[in-house]
C-alpha cells in the first residue's frame, strides 16, 4: 500500500511538474499581454519534435538545450506575424487566433511526422530505475523533476534580478505606466511570448522522453494548466506554481482510491477555490477579474 | 439642428426598411432550402446542420455580442442538450418533444449552476473559467461508458414521429419534413431571442456591454444580469444541442469538446457578432466550408484553422459587420 501511495505521489509530482511548466508559460503570456494562448500545447509538441529531429546530430543533451530555444524562435515569429496584431483588440480575437493556430500546428505536425507516436530516445543510464524497491521511479523521472525545479528557479530569478524580468513583472501590474516610463512594450511582449514558448518547448522535450511524441501530446496538458492558473490566481506566477503542483498531486492521489475520478478531482478543486476564494489562492484583488 | 433631425429620421427609416428586407431575404431563403439546395449540390441534412449550429451560435451571441462577455465553453451545454435528448429517447420515453424538453433542461440547468461560479469573472478570466467548466461535461461523457457510450458516443435512439392529434408528422423518415420541423423550432427560438433583446432586459444587457461601470452606477445589478444572460444563452444552446441529437440520431463526446466551443465562437464572429443574424450567416458559411474542405482533403484541420486566422486578421467585423459599416458611412 505504501508503495502504491508513494508511486502515485511521485507520479503526481511529475505530472504536476509538467502542469507547472505549461501553466507558467501560459500565465506569463496571459498576465502581460492578456492573451490566452490556446496553441501552447502545440508549442510543447513543436519542442518535442524539434528534439526528435536534433537528437541524432547533437544527442539528447544537446537537444534538451537547443529545442526550447528553437521553440522560442518559432513562437517569436508567430507573435511577430500574427498575435501582435490583436493585442489591442477585444480578447475574443486573440482567443480565436491562437485557437486557429492550434489547429494548424497540430495538423502540420501530423502531416510532417505522421499521426502515430514517435519515440524520443533518452540516454540508457536514465531509463534504469533507482533501485529494485523503487522500481517505478526511473532516473529519467528524477531528472525531469530536477530540470523543472532548476528551470522554475531560473525563471523566478530572471524575473526578479534582471532588468527585463523586472519590467515584465511591472508590466503585469500596470502596462500603461511601464510604457509611459519609456519601456519598449512591443519588445517586452515579444520577449515574454518567446519566454513562455521556451518553457513549453522544454516541457515538450521532457514529456517526449517519457511518453513519446504525437501531434496532440500537449492537448491533455492544456486544460489542467488553465485550472492551475485559475486555482493559483490569475496574475500570480507563484500561485500558478502552487496550483500546478496541487492539482497534479491531488489527481494522482485520487487515482489510488478512485481511478476514474482523477480528472474529476481537478475540476472539483477549481470549483471549491472559485467558491471560497474567487480570485484564486494567490491572486491579487481586482486583478483581471 | 432641423437638418440634423431630418437626417436622423431619414436614416432611421432607411435602417427600418433594410431590416425588413433582410428579414424577408433570410426567411425566404430558409423556407425554400429544399428547393434550391439540391440544385447547388447540397443535401437537406446539411441545411439542418446549418440551422442547428446557427441557433447555437445565435444563442451564444446573446452573451458575446449583446452582453459583452465571452464564453468559450458553450459546447458543454450544446452537448448536454444532445445527450439529454438522446438519453430520454433511449431510456425514458419515445417522444421527440419530451426529449427536446429534457435536453434543454439538462443543459440549461447546468449552465445556470456554472453561471453562479463565474458571473463575477470578466474578460479572459471568464473565458478561461467557462472553458474549464465546459470540459467537465466532456470528461463525464467520455468516461461514463455504461450510460453515455464513452468515446464511441451514444447510439441506439431515433427521433420519433410527431403526433399532433389530428395527424402525425413522420419526421423520422421524411428529411424535408424534418427540416421544416427544425425551421419551426428555430423560428420560435429566434423570435424569443429577438423579443428578449428588444425588451428592457435586453436593453440593459446592451448597456452592460457598452459600459459596465456606468451601468453599475445606474444601480443595475450587473452580476445578476450576466448570470441571467448566461443562463438564458445556455438554455437556447441546449435546445440547439437537443435538435442536433435528433438530426444525427447520435450524440458524441466531441459535441462537448472545447473545439466545438471555438467553432461556435468563430461562427458568431465570422458572421458579425454585432448583428442579430450574423451568427446564422457565419454558421452557414462555416458549415458549408467545413463540409466541402473535409470532403476534399484529410488535412481539413489546417484549413479550418486558417479560417480562424484569416477571419481574425482580415475580417474581424464579420460578414454582416462589413455591410453595417458600409450602411453607416
Amino acid at each position: 500500500m505504501l508503495q502504491v501511495v508513494l508511486f502515485n505521489v511521485t507520479n503526481g509530482l511529475i505530472i504536476g511538474a509538467f502542469y507547472v511548466l505549461m501553466a507558467l508559460g501560459l500565465s506569463l503570456i496571459l498576465n502581460l499581454s492578456n492573451v490566452i494562448n490556446f496553441a501552447h500545447g502545440n508549442f510543447l509538441a513543436l519542442g518535442g519534435y524539434t528534439a526528435f529531429i536534433l537528437t541524432p546530430y547533437i544527442g539528447f543533451w544537446g537537444a534538451l538545450l537547443v529545442s526550447p530555444l528553437v521553440t522560442a524562435v518559432l513562437g517569436l515569429i508567430i507573435e511577430r506575424l500574427m498575435i501582435r496584431k490583436v493585442y489591442n483588440r477585444d480578447p475574443v480575437y486573440s482567443l480565436l487566433l491562437t485557437f486557429g493556430l492550434a489547429f494548424i500546428i497540430q495538423d502540420v505536425c501530423r502531416y510532417v511526422f505522421g499521426p502515430n507516436g514517435l519515440p524520443l530516445s533518452v540516454p540508457d543510464a536514465m531509463a534504469a530505475p533507482l533501485s529494485s524497491d523503487l522500481f517505478f521511479i526511473t532516473w529519467y523521472r528524477v531528472f525531469n523533476v530536477t530540470v523543472v525545479i532548476v528551470a522554475v528557479a531560473a525563471l523566478f530569478a530572471f524575473l526578479h534580478f534582471t532588468r527585463v524580468g523586472v519590467r515584465i513583472r511591472a508590466g503585469t501590474l500596470d502596462l500603461e505606466t511601464v510604457a509611459a516610463l519609456g519601456v519598449n512594450v512591443r519588445f517586452l511582449r515579444s520577449f515574454n511570448f518567446g519566454l513562455g514558448c521556451m518553457l513549453a518547448g522544454l516541457a515538450g522535450v521532457l514529456a517526449g522522453g517519457q511518453i513519446g511524441l504525437n501531434p496532440n501530446m500537449g492537448d491533455d496538458l492544456l486544460m489542467p494548466s488553465f485550472i492551475a492558473i485559475i486555482v493559483g490566481g490569475v496574475g500570480s506566477l507563484t500561485g500558478t506554481l502552487i496550483g500546478g503542483l496541487l492539482i497534479g498531486v491531488a489527481a494522482a492521489l485520487t487515482t489510488v482510491v478512485w481511478p476514474s475520478g482523477s480528472e474529476a478531482v481537478i475540476y472539483i478543486i477549481m470549483a471549491v477555490v472559485l467558491i471560497i476564494r474567487p480570485r484564486g489562492l494567490m491572486g491579487e484583488e481586482g486583478m483581471l477579474t | 439642428m432641423n437638418s440634423a433631425t431630418t437626417t436622423t429620421i431619414a436614416s432611421g427609416r432607411r435602417a427600418f426598411d433594410s431590416r425588413w428586407i433582410k428579414l424577408l431575404i433570410i426567411w425566404v431563403a430558409l423556407l425554400t432550402v429544399p428547393l434550391w439546395l439540391p440544385l447547388l449540390g447540397g443535401y437537406t441534412a446539411l441545411a439542418g446542420r446549418v440551422l442547428v449550429l446557427g441557433l447555437a451560435a445565435m444563442s451564444f451571441n446573446l452573451l458575446l455580442g449583446f452582453t459583452g462577455v465571452m464564453s468559450f465553453g458553450h459546447a458543454a451545454y450544446f452537448g448536454l442538450g444532445a445527450y439529454g435528448a438522446g438519453l430520454t429517447l433511449k431510456f425514458l420515453v419515445a417522444s421527440t418533444p419530451l426529449a427536446m424538453l429534457m435536453g434543454t433542461l439538462l443543459g440549461g440547468v447546468a449552465g445556470a449552476i456554472v453561471g453562479l461560479f463565474i458571473a463575477r469573472r470578466r474578460g479572459v478570466y471568464f473565458a478561461m473559467a467557462t472553458v474549464a467548466f465546459g470540459q467537465i461535461g466532456f470528461y463525464i461523457a467520455y468516461t461514463w461508458n455504461d450510460l453515455t457510450g464513452g468515446y464511441d458516443g451514444l447510439r441506439g435512439f431515433e427521433r420519433e414521429p410527431l403526433s399532433l392529434g389530428f395527424t402525425t408528422l413522420d419526421i423520422t423518415n421524411n428529411g424535408t419534413l424534418f427540416y421544416y420541423f427544425l425551421l419551426f423550432v428555430f423560428a420560435l427560438a429566434v423570435a424569443a431571442q429577438g423579443l428578449m433583446l428588444a425588451s428592457p432586459f435586453g436593453r440593459t444587457l446592451l448597456a452592460i456591454r457598452e459600459n459596465e461601470r456606468r451601468a453599475r452606477f445606474l444601480g443595475i445589478p450587473i452580476e445578476r444580469h450576466i448570470w441571467l444572460s448566461f443562463t438564458i444563452s445556455c438554455f437556447f444552446t441546449a435546445l440547439a444541442g437537443s435538435l442536433y441529437a435528433l438530426l444525427n440520431n447520435f450524440a458524441d463526446p466531441m459535441a462537448m469538446h472545447y473545439s466545438l466551443s471555438g467553432e461556435i465562437v468563430i461562427m458568431a464572429v465570422m458572421g458579425g457578432m454585432r448583428a442579430f443574424w450574423g451568427p446564422l450567416v457565419g454558421a452557414a458559411v462555416f458549415v458549408v466550408l467545413q463540409d466541402y474542405i473535409s470532403s476534399m482533403t484529410v488535412n481539413w484541420m489546417s484549413f479550418v484553422g486558417l479560417i480562424f486566422v484569416l477571419v481574425v486578421l482580415f475580417f474581424p467585423r464579420g460578414i454582416l459587420g462589413m455591410f453595417q459599416r458600409r450602411g453607416a458611412e
